[in-house]
């Protein structure tokens, strides 16, 4: 009744079994009779095969047919959230267009939407979530906002008349590597998924990783760590792919990374206590967009410098995207505080996102009516 | 809040906060409360005075309900990742995830620096643990978040509660994370 999964080859060569539940103890004490070690690889094969189906049950749900049939209110894989993004291009081709910035560690295509109702090279507001792969409700959040942009650009005056002067730019997936690992190996993985030599550990922290005080404190060198800063700056492809189309680019004014959790509003420096010289104004800024983010639901948010309001925090993007000259550079920490962290319930996906579009309008707004 | 540099003691903190009951958002209590931050060197856990002002509200009824439904389960109450990754939490199983929280709240403040902000991130795997006694016994193993570090770490803990008697957290210790994590 033994199912052998390694079968025995020789002395010397380790075998694996699968025992059923009688033959258990016979087993072990056979084995222990006879000198031969073991150690157990899986407790319970059965739990392992019902999980397993329960998740490819799930997987099996159709891919969305149309943006408006798409379910706003749920997280969904990589593959759900790409069929999205084309369909919403296909949906609003005037609009909307798909740019392939570069491609990840795993070879994952990085997409960014880009919103735009003509011109060439405008000024441009640059919106991202999902660079650390756990903070889900980011990801889902960017969906929320593509589809938010695509009803609004007529109708809602605020949105018209930014996309009169200005182009919006939204990478949902920024880490798609990492993303896909949370769906399928652990849930709470936050880097990408690259290997650098010298080290059994994977993945560098790709808010540690830009050239801003990169390897300072307040990032860690130590390859198994979650605040790992990378060999070098803009190591990770992620990284990188931004970047470049940031300096092509060369006309953002607007630049805002999405991270959760803690509900904050932060603005530069993580690196360094020295303040920016734009401090007043952003601080004014971040007053105004959570103002505006709590009068929807009445969540209460934090804002100030990264390193005042969290913590010291070097090889950041915003201290990067600062330093190149967008003024306008902020990251949010969405929802919640603490109760759910990461794993926040989807039905607050649509209020999450709902209020931090009131607070990302009043950014891009401003930025509007204050080009430089 | 107010801090106090005490010399070769510690950083003592006076603090005033208000308590709200997280199942009824409007029942909140003032509290004031004294942590002592020990020297880093003497690795000890913080002191904590406190006083609340007012009364906690009173959860014999649910506690009852709890307590009778898990003493006349036949099997050991077994349960894994809650909440699971959506975040969602089986209507049963969240008193037990609020008596991981108030366990881990133990947990965390015996590990707390001024340098580290602890949370619960989930319930990777709890076991009921029957006793011959009025107790109940579940051996949690969790995840703790600690924000500064942004590291996962896994923790088990044995927890015992009674009504009557409040939660006890008789043994806990920090584990080793997985190779593929």
């Amino acid at each position: 009744q033994l199912d052998f999964w390694l079968a025995p080859r020789g002395p010397g060569h380790p075998v694996d079994v699968r025992v059923p539940f009688p033959s258990l103890q016979p087993l072990k004490a056979h084995l222990e009779a006879n000198g031969v070690s073991y150690s157990i690889m899986i407790e319970d094969v059965q739990a392992l095969v019902d999980h397993e189906r329960t998740e490819m049950l799930r997987g099996r749900r159709q891919l969305p047919l149309s943006t408006n049939t798409f379910d706003y209110a749920t997280y969904h894989s990589l593959d759900e959230i790409y069929t999205f993004m084309d369909l919403l291009v296909a949906e609003n081709p005037n609009l909307v267009s798909k740019i392939e910035i570069g491609r990840s560690t795993e070879n994952r295509p990085l997409y960014v939407l880009k919103f735009s109702k003509g011109g060439t090279n405008r000024p441009a507001v640059w919106i991202d979530t999902g660079i650390h792969s756990r903070e889900w409700v980011t990801q889902a959040s960017g969906v929320w906002f593509a589809k938010k942009i695509v009803l609004d650009h007529k109708n809602d005056q605020g949105l018209a008349s930014i996309l009169d002067k200005m182009d919006i730019f939204l990478e949902i997936v920024t880490n798609p590597d990492g993303f896909v690992f949370t769906q399928t190996q652990n849930r709470m993985w936050r880097k990408t998924r690259s290997r650098h030599s010298g080290s059994a550990c994977i993945g560098v922290d790709p808010n540690r990783n830009w050239d801003a005080g990169f390897g300072g404190p307040g990032a860690s060198s130590n390859p198994c760590s979650e605040t790992y800063h990378g060999p070098y700056a803009n190591s990770e492809p992620e990284v990188k792919a931004i970047v470049d189309f940031v300096k092509n680019h060369g006309n953002i004014k607007a630049f805002v990374s999405i991270h959760s959790y803690s509900q904050l509003l932060l603005y530069p420096y993580g690196y360094t206590s020295t303040p920016v010289p734009d401090q007043q104004e952003l601080h004014q800024i971040s007053k105004e967009a959570v103002t505006a983010l709590s009068s929807l639901y009445g969540t209460n948010y934090k804002y100030g410098s990264i390193i005042t309001t969290i913590y010291q925090a070097s090889g950041g993007t915003i201290d990067w995207t600062y330093n190149q000259g967008i003024k306008y550079s902020f990251t949010f920490e969405l929802r919640d505080t603490g109760r759910y962290g990461f794993l926040l319930p989807a039905k607050q996906i649509v209020p999450t996102a709902q209020e931090t579009w009131l607070a990302l309008k009043v950014i891009m707004l401003h930025a509007l009516d204050h080009l430089y | 809040m107010d801090k106090e540099d005490i010399d070769d003691v510690g950083h003592k903190y006076h603090l005033e906060l208000v308590l709200e009951d997280i199942l009824d958002k409007d029942s909140t209590v003032n509290c004031t409360a004294e942590v002592l931050y020990h020297l880093p060197n003497k690795n000890l856990p913080p002191d904590v005075q406190f006083t609340i002002e007012g009364e906690l509200k009173n959860t014999d009824e649910a506690d009852s309900m709890f307590y009778n439904r898990i003493k006349s389960l036949e099997k050991e109450l077994v349960a894994e990742d809650i909440p699971d990754s959506h975040g969602n939490v089986a209507p049963e199983m969240e008193p037990v995830r609020l008596l991981a929280w108030v366990a881990s709240g133990y947990v965390i403040w015996q590990n707390s620096t001024e340098n580290t902000k602890f949370q619960l991130a989930q319930i990777k795997h709890v076991k009921q643990v029957k006793r011959s006694d009025e107790y109940l016994e579940f051996d949690y193993r969790i995840l703790l978040h600690e924000m500064v570090s942004q590291e996962i770490i896994p923790w088990q803990m044995t927890v015992l509660w009674h009504p009557h008697h409040g939660v006890q957290v008789t043994q806990d210790s920090r584990q080793p994370k997985h190779a593929s994590e």
